[in-house]
C-alpha cells in the first residue's frame, strides 16, 4: 500500500500538487462566490442585528482558518523534526503569512461588526485579546524564518519557536479568559444543544468556511511549491558555481 | 557547573558587564509614566501595578541578548557544547545567572518604586512575591529566545519580538496578583498558576533552549 510519507518526495509532491492547486483555487473561488452572494443577499436579516450579521461569513471562517492554520504548522513542524521531510517544513513556511492575514482579517471583520454592535471597534475581550496575541506570534514566527539564512538552520529553529510558542499561545489564551470576562459570544458553531444558528444561515456560512478551507488549501500548495522551486534554483547556481571553480 | 555559574556571575558584576542597567531602566520607566499620565494619585495607584509589572519585564528584556551572544562571538560557547556539562544545563545555570544579576535586583527595587506610583499599602507583599515567583520565568524564556537568535548579526530586536508575546501569560497572572491585592482581593490562585507557568518553563524550556543552541552550533 502506498504510504503517505511518498508525497514527502518534492518531485512527487510537485506533480501531485500541480494537479491538485488549480482544482482547489476553481473550487474555492466557486464555494466562496457562491457562499457570499447567497449570504449575502439571499439571507433575511437578522430580527436584532439587522444585515450587519452577514459579516459572519467572512468573520467565522477566517477565524476558523487563522487557528487552524497554526495547528497545522504545529502539525508540519513536527514532522520536520521527528522525519525530516523539507517539504513539511516548507509548507509551515508557507502557511505563517497566511495564517496571519487570516488572522487580520477575522480582527478586521470583527471591528466593523463591533462598531455598529457595540458601539465600540475594540474591546479588551479575551477572545478579541488572544487573537491579537495569536497575531503577535505569527509576526514572531515570520520574522524568524526571514532573519536566518540557511534554510534548515532555519526551519529547525522556527519549528522549535512553533511548539514552544503553541504551548504559549494556549496559556495566554486561558490567561486572557483569566484577565477579563468577555463581551464576545460564545462558539457560533457548536455540537452542543441550546441556542443554535437556523439553517438560514448555516448553509452559506458552511459553504463559506468549506471555499476558506480550499483557498487555504491552494495558497499552501502555491507557497510550498514557489519555496520548492527557490530550492531547487539555490542548488542549481551553487552547483554552477562550484563547477566553474572546479573548471578554472 | 557552580564554577560556570561564578563565571557568570563576576563577567556581570564586573566594569562593562552591563550589572546595574536593568534597574536604572526601571527607575526612568518609573519615572517616565507619571511624567506622562499626570501626577494625579488615585489614577497613579490605579495603574501602578500593571506599570511596575510590564517596567520589570522590559528592563528584563534589555540584557537578555548578551546572555549567549559573548559566549558565542568568542567561542566559549563551543567549549561549554563539548564540555561533559550537558547543554541543558548549561542553559539552566546562563538563566540562573541572569536571574540573579538582573531580575532579582529589579523584584528588590520594585516595591521601592511603588512609592512613587503610589501602589495602595496592600499590595507591597503581592508585588514582591508575585516579581520573585514571576521572574524566574521571564530569565527562562529569555534564555529561549536568546538561544533561538544567538546566531544572527542584529538579533536583538528579533529577541524581544519574539519573546514579548512568550511573556503574556507571566504578565498576565503577575500583574493580576499584584492589582488583586490592591483591591484587598485574595491572591492565591494567580499567584499559584504565576508558579505553576515558571515551574513549567523550568522544567521545559532548558530543553528547547539547548536545543536551538546546539543548531546553531552547527
Amino acid at each position: 500500500m502506498a504510504s503517505l510519507w511518498e508525497y514527502a518526495n518534492p518531485v512527487k509532491f510537485m506533480k501531485v500538487s500541480g494537479f491538485l492547486l488549480p482544482l482547489t483555487a476553481v473550487l474555492a473561488t466557486a464555494s466562496i462566490g457562491i457562499g457570499l452572494v447567497w449570504g449575502f443577499f439571499f439571507t433575511p436579516d437578522d430580527f436584532r442585528q439587522g444585515s450587519t450579521v452577514k459579516i459572519i461569513f467572512l468573520h467565522v471562517p477566517s477565524a476558523f482558518l487563522a487557528i487552524n492554520a497554526w495547528a497545522m504548522m504545529l502539525v508540519t513542524s513536527l514532522i520536520w523534526l521527528i522525519r525530516r521531510h523539507h517539504v513539511s517544513a516548507l509548507a509551515a513556511k508557507a502557511a505563517g503569512p497566511i495564517g496571519a492575514t487570516m488572522t487580520l482579517i477575522a480582527l478586521m471583520t470583527g471591528a466593523i461588526w463591533g462598531q455598529p454592535m457595540w458601539g465600540t471597534w475594540w474591546v479588551w475581550d479575551p477572545r478579541l485579546t488572544s487573537f491579537l496575541i495569536l497575531f503577535l506570534f505569527y509576526i514572531g514566527y515570520i520574522a524568524l524564518w526571514s532573519a536566518i539564512e540557511d534554510p534548515d538552520t532555519a526551519a529547525d529553529l522556527t519549528s522549535v519557536l512553533c511548539l514552544v510558542g503553541s504551548v504559549f499561545a494556549v496559556l495566554s489564551r486561558y490567561a486572557a479568559i483569566f484577565w477579563n470576562q468577555g463581551l464576545h459570544q460564545g462558539a457560533s458553531l457548536s455540537v452542543a444543544p441550546g441556542e443554535r444558528m437556523d439553517w438560514a444561515y448555516k448553509g452559506p456560512l458552511y459553504l463559506c468556511m468549506t471555499g476558506f478551507v480550499l483557498l487555504f488549501l491552494a495558497l499552501v500548495l502555491a507557497g510550498t511549491r514557489t519555496e520548492i522551486r527557490a530550492r531547487r534554483m539555490q542548488a542549481l547556481t551553487a552547483r554552477e558555481r562550484a563547477q566553474e571553480r572546479g573548471a578554472g | 557547573m557552580s564554577a560556570l555559574l561564578i563565571r557568570d556571575l563576576r563577567l556581570a558584576f564586573r566594569a562593562g558587564g552591563g550589572f546595574g542597567l536593568g534597574l536604572g531602566f526601571f527607575l526612568i520607566l518609573a519615572v517616565l509614566v507619571p511624567l506622562g499620565v499626570g501626577p494625579d494619585q488615585s489614577t497613579l495607584g490605579l495603574i501602578a501595578p500593571g506599570i511596575l509589572w510590564v517596567g520589570a519585564l522590559l528592563a528584563c528584556l534589555l540584557s537578555l541578548d548578551r546572555l549567549f551572544a559573548l559566549d558565542f562571538e568568542d567561542g566559549s560557547l563551543d567549549l561549554l557544547a563539548t564540555s561533559p556539562i550537558p547543554m541543558e544545563g548549561v542553559v539552566a545555570i546562563k538563566a540562573l545567572a541572569h536571574w540573579l544579576t538582573t531580575c532579582l535586583p529589579l523584584a528588590l527595587a520594585a516595591p521601592l518604586l511603588g512609592v512613587l506610583l503610589n501602589l495602595p499599602i496592600t499590595a507591597y507583599a503581592a508585588l514582591l512575591l508575585s516579581l520573585l515567583i514571576g521572574t524566574p520565568a521571564l530569565s527562562m524564556i529569555g534564555a529561549f529566545g536568546a538561544a533561538l537568535t544567538v546566531g544572527l548579526k542584529r538579533g536583538g530586536l528579533l529577541l524581544s519580538l519574539l519573546v514579548l508575546p512568550l511573556y503574556v501569560p507571566t504578565l498576565v497572572f503577575g500583574a493580576q496578583s499584584v492589582t488583586r491585592a490592591a483591591q484587598g482581593l485574595d491572591i492565591t490562585t494567580p499567584l499559584a498558576l504565576l508558579a505553576g507557568i515558571t515551574a513549567g518553563s523550568l522544567a521545559l524550556l532548558p530543553f528547547a533552549a539547548a536545543f536551538a543552541l546546539r543548531i546553531n552550533l552547527r
